[in-house]
């Protein structure tokens, strides 16, 4: 060993050496820092994803807590006598007169107001598109089960985080979505007028909700998130990240830049990126411009008003349902508000929790997957996340239906009903589109590793015959091409054994060979590794062939042939 | 493969790579040996050791040299931009401390194509926004350009340990367990089961007191018999010559300030609202009871049977009331039933006559309760 560090010693270089000496001593520095100080993190854009989620979370954390220094949360009425003319002189609450102070009297204030609401909508943004990229490469897969759970978790926290925050300057916009939250909870069966009475202490609106609201924002529900991320990181961490197929890459290594320098330099420079592009959209762009609503009154609505976008399926469901309320022994079930507010949502959540787990069941795959899938590889899932994501968009968009209907001039009725056959038959469609797409590819993908690529290099060979160049496709790509592995079904169980005993979980084993069948029956076969040596040697033999028999057309011919291609 | 000694095979391999020696530059043979390859033409390497210590490049890999990895004048290049961004932050973050010290936080200015908007904000944000986005577009150039930019591998182990490891593990878990006893003494475990039970049972009891039991308050307004009908927002009491046909009145019963007031809260607010419209009485297809109207004035809880939004909007022609919320779309020349949307019941009508000095007045509280559902209604 040469490569032994002996830079000249400065004062600098001693007091380093000095705490690092220190810091050893009592923690043990040195065994943690050598197997982590270069640990490998693979490098892709899609993994900078969850990074925009993090990085926007503690954003959101650090302007949050300067805007508590100003925010009362308080319903007590005062009469407004800020710098914001137009409101001078009006009855409203502490809690809106502190909001309006902090964009208009406090230096900074507006600023931090707005950072803080784009980061919250970057957080959801990014922590739904990181679950899509999670879902689509099969990211979920064994061993990061739990990981994928966490991170649900998060999501519905992150929901719950943005709801509480936006409720809280009491403008007349946010007073109408606590309205509409307290409707929700009174339609409960059972219990709905007791839970409305608790957390309003009394009626509707009272005056003790944004106090609540506001420890629940701002120490409830931010501590849950900071402990699941931390959990979620060290998981990410300890099991270290997935990486995509490539040359050199494989199950069993990871490959990507160490922790440092560059990962520290990137990730750390990074966070600077998102905080600053935060600001900078601070800076230019408005949100929610609090001091043109007015302060809440429940008897008072504006037109045309929209929740933050995280909430637009559920207004979306809650437009779309059917005014549907039984009555069962006169008591009433307001499925009208049950189905799209409480019971839909449910549903999500738990489907896509249980997800990995369900997969798993279906395809009898046990294996620990650290190489990821490409899309088209896992064709049903694809195809079914593709399902999920078109449901979701249809509720979304009829969370909109009256700025289409104004803008479009159609009627509200007309675009409902349009909404409500789509959300039925749209994911269909998307399922069987998305299917064929991804099944088109992976024989795109086969035709590519076994007939070569094509180069666009016509010859005419001696009998007059034009024939395009093909070539072997390069290694890194045949890397990535052969990535995927054929899966065999899970096989029809035996009705009987030998001795004509009945298997035991006949039924369930059925079931579940069914649904494998149907998991990969269509996949076009993976090109097997003695497949492809044949093929390529077969177009290389071609290509050999070919250039030493051909010649190269000149110009007129070329151009002739080539229409004719 | 262990780190050779040779100089000229450590920098061979270091692309960039961790040589304690290097001053920057690169052996002239070897730069001239890269320059081949370069061009961004890839080069496969060779399973060679990069650095000295930690993990090392994957056998095979593909790698593509850079120029400032060949031409010192690239790299120096870089390592300028690099500084200047991480300057010009400095001065932004100077330009933020000035720009609070000068602009009011109430300053407005005008600007093309984003109008009217905070001046102050618009100085701060650009200025603390650029400080924060050099220091990383600093970093990740310098990442980009001057770090190594070969991929190192490392192993992977599957999650599940080796047997030894695991049959240890488990060992001490059982023989811990058992020393405990736990599993020999049945009494212990049921009894500290049922402790367990209990305990989160006070966290759940002490809930009780963040409110009061409803007493029938959600089926009650501040409507009474003879109580008057004032305009929302001017508080005047109405007259029926105030209401022509076709309008809409938004109102609140009399004495709703004073309410207010004296509770502290706006729950009132939140029931008692209600609209006037007038019809010609023989437009009226149904109401809610016998005569509740006024010589065709209508008066319905503004409160929607939906999840609660306030109704505002009339359609004079269809005689439809359209909540902004939901859509939810009730038809008031027919007993506010609803005819499209989610809501499922009709709006409460409230009975309503004048008094003796001609004001309209309520003949007593809706008949049924306002705004969503309770469980509770008959
Ligand atoms: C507060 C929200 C979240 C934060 C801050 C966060 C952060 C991160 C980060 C920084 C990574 C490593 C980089 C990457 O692969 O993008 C990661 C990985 C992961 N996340 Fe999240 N995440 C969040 C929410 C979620 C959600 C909603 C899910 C899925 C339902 C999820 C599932 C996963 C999984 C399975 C991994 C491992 C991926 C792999 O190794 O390829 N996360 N997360
Ligand atoms: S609250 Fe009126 S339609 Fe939903």
């Amino acid at each position: 060993m040469t490569a032994t560090i002996t830079p000249p010693a400065g004062p600098v270089q001693r007091g380093a050496e000095a705490t690092y000496d220190y810091l050893d001593q009592r923690l043990g520095l040195s065994a943690l820092l050598k197997t982590n100080v270069r640990k490998i993190f693979p490098d892709h854009w899609s993994f900078m994803l969850g990074e925009i989620a993090l990085y926007s979370f503690i954003v959101v954390l650090l302007t949050g807590t300067f805007l508590t220094f100003f925010y009362k949360p308080s319903v007590t009425e005062i009469i407004y006598d800020g710098s914001y003319l137009p409101l001078r002189g009006i009855p409203m609450s502490e809690a809106y007169a502190s909001t309006l102070n902090i964009s208009f009297d406090i230096r900074g204030g507006l600023l931090m107001r707005q950072i803080h609401h784009w980061a919250a909508l970057f957080f959801v943004a990014a922590i739904s598109v990181h679950m899509f990229r999670v879902f689509f490469t099969g990211a979920f897969r064994k061993p990061r089960e739990f990981n994928w759970l966490i991170g649900v978790s998060l999501l519905v926290l992150a929901l719950l985080a943005g709801f509480a925050g936006y409720s809280l300057p009491d403008d007349l916009l946010s007073g109408t979505g606590l309205r509409i939250a307290a409707g929700i909870m009174q339609s409960i069966p059972v219990v709905g007028t007791w839970l409305v009475f608790l957390a309003f202490e009394g009626e509707f609106p009272g005056t003790a909700f944004i106090p609540r609201l506001y420890t629940i924002h701002v120490l409830l529900v931010p501590g849950l998130i900071l402990a699941l991320i931390t959990a979620h990181l060290i998981l990410v961490f300890y099991q270290k990240h997935t990486q995509y197929p490539g040359k050199g890459r494989t199950n069993t290594n990871v490959v990507g830049y160490p922790l440092l320098p560059v990962y520290v330099a990137k990730a750390g420079g990074f966070f600077f990126i998102v905080f600053g592009v935060l600001t900078l959209i601070s800076a230019l762009v408005t949100i929610n411009p609090i001091w043109l609503y007015g302060p809440y009154m429940p008897d008072q609505v504006t037109a045309g008003s929209q929740p933050d976008w995280y909430i637009g399926f559920l207004e979306g469901a809650l437009r779309m349902m059917p005014a549907w309320e039984l009555l069962i022994f006169g008591y009433p079930i307001s499925l009208n508000v049950l189905v799209p507010a409480l019971i839909l949502p449910g549903l999500i959540f738990t489907l896509i929790a249980l997800y990995p787990f369900i997969e798993a069941w279906v395809t009898g795959d046990r294996r620990e997957h650290h190489l990821l899938d490409r899309p088209r590889n896992a064709a049903t899932r694809t195809a079914l996340g593709v399902m999920g994501l078109t449901f979701y968009v249809v509720l979304f968009i009829n969370g909109g239906n009256d700025v289409i209907a104004t803008t479009f001039d159609l009627s509200i009725n007309s675009i409902t009903w349009a909404m409500r056959i789509l959300l039925i038959l749209g994911p269909w469609a998307a399922f069987v589109v998305t299917k064929r797409i991804c099944l088109g590819l992976q024989r795109r993908d086969r035709d590519l590793l076994l007939h070569g690529r094509e180069t666009g290099r016509i010859l005419r060979l001696p009998s007059g015959e034009f024939v395009e160049v093909h070539e072997p496709v390069s290694e890194e790509r045949a890397a990535i091409l052969m990535a995927r592995q054929d899966v065999r079904p899970l096989p029809l169980p035996p009705a009987t054994d030998a001795d004509g005993v009945r298997t035991p979980g006949l039924w369930h084993r059925r079931v579940r060979s069914r649904l494998s069948q149907w998991w990969y029956r269509d996949d076009i076969p993976a090109v097997t590794p003695a497949e492809l040596a044949a093929a390529q040697s077969h177009i290389r033999h071609e290509l050999a062939a070919a250039e030493s028999m051909g010649v190269l057309p000149h110009e007129p011919e070329l151009s002739e042939a080539l229409s004719r291609h | 493969m262990s780190p050779t000694s040779d100089s000229s095979d450590r920098s061979a391999g270091g692309f960039g790579g961790y040589d304690p020696q290097s001053t920057g530059e690169i052996d002239s043979d070897v730069r001239g040996e890269i320059l081949r390859q370069a061009g961004r033409e890839p080069v496969t390497r060779a399973a060679q050791p990069l650095t000295a210590y930690g993990p090392q490049p994957a056998a095979g890999m593909t790698h593509y040299v850079r120029q400032t990895d060949i031409d010192p004048r690239a790299a120096r290049r870089a390592e300028r931009q690099v500084s200047i961004m991480f300057g010009l932050s400095a001065l932004a973050t100077v330009g933020f401390m000035i720009a609070y010290v000068v602009l009011p936080a109430d300053s407005l200015v005008a600007l093309p194509f984003f109008g009217r908007t905070s001046a102050s904000n618009l100085a701060l944000g650009l200025s603390l926004g650029l400080a924060i986005f050099l220091i990383g577009a600093g970093a990740i150039h310098w990442a980009k350009k001057l770090m190594p930019d070969v991929e190192l591998s490392q192993e992977r182990h599957p999650m599940l340990p080796d047997e030894q490891t695991r049959a240890d593990a488990l060992g001490q878990v059982v023989e811990g367990g058992l020393e405990s006893g736990i599993t020999r003494r049945p009494l212990l475990r049921r009894t500290l089961l049922a402790a367990m039970a209990l305990l989160p049972l006070p966290a759940i009891v002490m809930l009780r007191d963040l409110g009061p039991a409803p007493k029938g308050e959600l089926f009650r307004t501040m409507w009474s018999d003879g109580r008057r009908i004032l305009a929302d927002i001017t508080y005047q009491p109405l007259r029926p010559e105030d209401i022509p046909v076709g309008a809409m009145v938004s109102a609140v019963p009399e004495g709703i300030v004073e309410v207010t007031h004296e509770t502290g809260t706006l729950n009132e607010r939140a029931k008692a609202p209600v609209v006037l419209v007038r019809m010609a009485p023989e437009d009226i297809r149904s109401q809610q009871g016998q005569g509740w109207d006024y010589q065709g004035i209508l008066a319905y809880s503004k409160i929607c049977t939906h999840v609660g939004c306030p109704i505002a909007l009339y359609q004079q022609r269809t005689k439809h009331l359209l909540c902004p919320c939901h859509q939810s779309t009730f038809d008031l020349a027919d007993s506010g039933v609803p005819i499209f949307g989610p809501a499922a019941r009709r709006l409460p009508q409230l009975a309503i006559s004048v008094d003796s000095e001609g004001y309209l007045v309520a003949l007593g509280d809706f008949a049924e309760p306002v705004g969503p559902t309770i469980w509770e209604r008959e």
